[in-house]
């Protein structure tokens, strides 16, 4: 079997695994005492070893095995939850996730783990066995060959009463625990082998695993049925002992006082932890004829906690492929609209119409296809804000807000980097050291917020911290002497100004570079990020207070709003977002301020700029005319008026690469294709205001 | 005819420039195109003519004559645009005229001579004489080198 075909699959399933994984360890942190959670854990971490253990990936699987021990002695209360433990399979963790990023990035996942595996090692014996369950204290009797991990398993009621009737009828009811051999390659053929054996003699009645999960392989060496038979135990053993690569098998009558016992144990814990598992050997035999042996009984296993969503998982590739053949769509219905407007023929334009009533609806559709939740982002920051929060020693509790909001797949791509770089300036310069906290009167553990939610066609992502603030006069100062403004500029500057400068290139606040958020580049790089995907960041700070970081995003980088607008027969977008109103003014409107063309808009003045003469194209034939055509822009507070020859109208565009060929264009963010098949270019209004 | 089994050959796409023979692999051109509206990219090396819609995908054109330093010419009816596919995208060439698929034998292509006419000689990969003709095999690696930050200076 050629493994390399499910090697994406591996790869994807085991990332999601590990999600989980760090989820769970973060909630276990906060509670303790909750052994759902650790079952969550441990079934995340037990699938990641199953599956690696089939791709071949040994480290893996033997540090999931090891993390798997431990969290399985949690589970059965031998030992209790530490932040000392936490840290280990925290780092085990860590480990397991560099080591699926190198398959991921073509390397063997090859690491060395044997600290760790040491370390979980100590942490699963280390710790002395003082709370061994209270029922299955009792089982002396077992023979010492037989060592089997307890086999976990639950009853609901209607399985007791299958039981305890069928042994009224003379039936066994025996719990068969088979011990498959560590190196069994063909774990469900054995199983199934078993199965086979055991049907003959008998009904099975239920099995833990489920039988989906043991024909899914979803299961370590042990796996236990219950059986109703009327053979002996030892001969059935004997049978299923005869099955190759079985190593040990381990049988356990279940009696009528068994049952009894166990129901009434069951009403005492109530159903919450069903993890428990009394056992008890005691012989009895009688025999009856059954009335019935359901086997339905097996399905009937407590119900999954996990709602079972109906997706289907679709390649991304697809997707884009379809949004493809949808701009290529979006492309004629341009065309038809144009044609349509010209031939004025109303059964047409109402045909064109309905056209695009149904292609936008389908427009929404695909987007939202792509839509995914910005939780793909954010789950991973609450397990670095924990580890960097330790690293600075501060503490730090971030709280994350609206993490089903959606994203365009394109934008979440690359929105990853910019707020880590965020969050970890925020809790570098932002919060304050607990002393420092507590000396000025605020909660020891800072709050850091993470928050996200749409408004109107854009998504708000907000990083809130309540901490130090922005320093007006420090960050003047450094801006005064990095040359960012001049001291006379400063003055005026309101506090948002001041608290945006630090977005400025060239500007790092923290006095000593740590290796935490001072890597040299500072945030304006972050700043740039979001600009290239077409958002605007802003900074609110209250000194003392604390600051609010905020980022827009457009809802799709795909398909755009744009103006066209004419320039020396060119035809060229602009984006609607970033335009605030269009305007002709006369010539005479134009002032002069120090060289630089300037119209007085409402009360403000804001500067002109000539497309005609940033593209370097021939401007004579416009240059005496009285009127001007110009669209007003905006980036973040500051506004530009651009002047074109001429508007031409507003129009739905599928954003397009200019290729690797054209790696940077000044001032033009894409190209797009007009209903005619001409190429327009998309002007960057961002590159065009300083 | 020479026997394929026998020598190992590449097929080339012949094209002329300024009356001489250039060749690049043929497995690289996706197709030739002849005249298609161009629009013009602002701020752009002058042998950057511009972006045309090439079935939906925004294409760029380079004009071979002007990227290789030789007198520029008009687009006329016998020029013609190659497209090539060079490092995940697509570039068209604009060419004197495309006239030819022959198979190269590899043994015939030497390096270059010192000086082959006025081209840049880090543009060329080599020479092969085929019969009676001389061929300039290009390096595409180098003639498309990607465009960077051209300058976000005055402003």
């Amino acid at each position: 079997m050629d493994i390399k075909q499910y090697l994406d699959m591996f790869i994807e399933e085991s990332k999601e695994h590990l999600q989980a994984c760090n989820e769970q360890l973060l909630a276990l942190e906060n509670n303790p005492d909750d052994l759902a959670i650790v079952n969550e854990i441990f079934r995340a971490a037990h699938t990641l070893k199953g599956m690696s253990a089939t791709m071949g990936y040994e480290d893996i699987a033997d540090l999931t095995h090891k993390m798997e021990n431990v969290l399985d002695a949690i589970r059965n209360a031998k030992i209790s939850v530490t932040t000392e433990i936490l840290d280990v399979v925290f780092e085990a963790a860590d480990d397991l996730e560099l080591m699926v990023l190198d398959i991921e990035a073509g390397g063997d996942g090859k690491k060395d783990i044997s600290k760790l595996v040491d370390m979980l090692n100590r942490i699963e014996v280390g710790q002395p066995l003082d709370l061994v369950e209270g029922s299955t204290a009792a089982t002396t009797e077992e023979a010492p060959i037989e060592v089997v991990a307890s086999a976990d398993i639950y009853y609901d009621e209607f399985e007791l009463t299958v039981i305890s009737q069928s042994s009224e009828q003379g039936f066994n009811a025996l719990e068969i625990t088979i011990q498959l051999r560590e190196d069994c390659l063909l774990k469900v053929a054995r199983v199934f082998m078993t199965f086979e054996v055991l049907e003959k003699s008998g009904e099975v009645i239920k099995t833990v695993p489920t039988v989906e999960k043991l024909e899914n392989e979803e299961f370590d060496q042990n796996f236990t049925i219950v059986l109703l038979t009327h053979e002996d135990a030892e001969e059935l053993k004997a049978k299923v002992m005869k099955v190759s690569e079985i190593e040990n098998v381990h049988i356990t009558h279940i009696t009528d006082d068994y049952v009894e016992k166990y129901k009434q144990t069951e009403l005492q814990k109530g159903d919450v932890q069903p993890e428990e598992t009394p056992q008890q050997n005691v012989l009895s035999v009688k025999s009856e004829k059954p009335k019935e042996t359901p086997k339905e009984a097996s399905k009937m296993i407590k119900a999954s906690s996990s709602t079972s969503n109906k997706t289907i998982r679709v390649n991304i590739d697809r997707l884009d492929i379809l949004m493809n053949l949808f701009e290529e769509l979006v492309i004629d219905r341009g065309r038809l609209q144009s044609i349509a407007s010209e031939l004025h023929n109303p059964e047409l334009n109402e045909s064109v119409e309905r056209m695009t009533r149904v292609s936008s609806d389908l427009q929404n559709i695909i987007l939202n296809m792509r839509m995914v939740p910005v939780e793909t982002v954010f789950n991973r920051f609450p397990k670095m804000v924990r580890q960097l929060a330790r690293d600075l020693n501060k503490k730090v509790n971030l709280e994350i807000i609206g993490a089903e909001t959606e994203l365009d797949r394109t934008v979440i791509d690359e929105i990853g980097d910019p707020l880590v770089h965020l969050i970890r300036n925020a809790l570098d310069h932002g919060i304050e050291n607990p002393e420092e906290r507590m000396a000025k009167g605020k909660p020891e553990e800072g709050t850091v917020t993470l928050r996200a939610y749409h408004s109107g066609n854009h998504v708000f992502i907000e990083l809130e911290d309540d901490g130090a603030g922005v320093n007006r006069e420090r960050v003047i100062g450094k801006a005064i002497e990095k040359g960012i403004v001049t001291e006379e500029a400063a003055v005026v500057l309101s506090n948002k100004q001041v608290a945006e400068l630090i977005l400025a290139s060239g500007f790092s606040t923290a006095t000593s570079i740590t290796d935490v958020s001072g890597r040299g580049v500072g945030l304006d790089v972050v700043k740039n990020t979001i600009e290239s995907l077409g958002g605007h960041i802003s900074i609110d700070s209250t000194e003392g207070k604390g600051s609010l970081f905020q980022v827009q995003l457009p809802l799709t980088l795909s398909i755009i709003s744009v103006l066209l607008v004419e320039l020396d027969q060119e035809i060229y977008a602009i984006p609607l977002s970033s335009i605030i109103e269009t305007a002709i003014i006369q010539k005479s409107d134009i002032l002069n301020a120090h060289n630089q063309p300037v119209i007085d808009f409402r009360g403000t003045i804001i500067p002109l700029v000539d497309l005609k003469e940033i593209f370097e194209m021939d401007n004579s034939a416009t240059e005496n005319d009285n009127f001007h055509s110009i669209v007003i822009v905006r980036k973040g507070e500051s506004l530009a008026g651009l002047v074109v020859d001429s508007f031409i109208g507003q129009q739905e565009i599928v954003l397009k690469s200019l290729g690797n060929y054209l790696q940077s264009v000044f001032a033009i963010s894409g190209a797009t294709i007009l209903g005619n098949g001409q190429v327009a270019l998309i002007v960057d209004c961002n590159a065009l205001i300083k | 005819m020479t026997n394929v089994s026998e020598v190992s050959e590449i097929k080339v796409i012949v094209f002329q420039l300024m009356n001489k023979e250039y060749a690049i692999e043929l497995n690289v051109v996706e197709s030739i195109e002849k005249s298609l509206s161009i629009t013009r990219v602002p701020r752009m090396p002058s042998y950057v003519k511009g972006v045309l819609n090439l079935r939906g995908v925004v294409t760029p054109i380079v004009d071979l004559r002007e990227r290789l330093d030789m007198e520029p010419k008009d687009f006329d009816e016998s020029s013609c645009i190659i497209i090539v596919s060079h490092a995940d995208s697509e570039v068209g060439l604009i060419v004197d005229d495309a006239n030819d698929v022959m198979d190269v034998p590899t043994s015939v292509i030497g390096p270059q001579p010192e000086v082959v006419g006025s081209v840049e000689s880090e543009f060329i990969s080599g020479v092969a004489k085929v019969e009676q003709r001389l061929l300039v095999m290009l390096n595409l690696e180098k003639v498309l080198q990607p465009i960077k930050k051209v300058n976000a200076d005055e402003f």
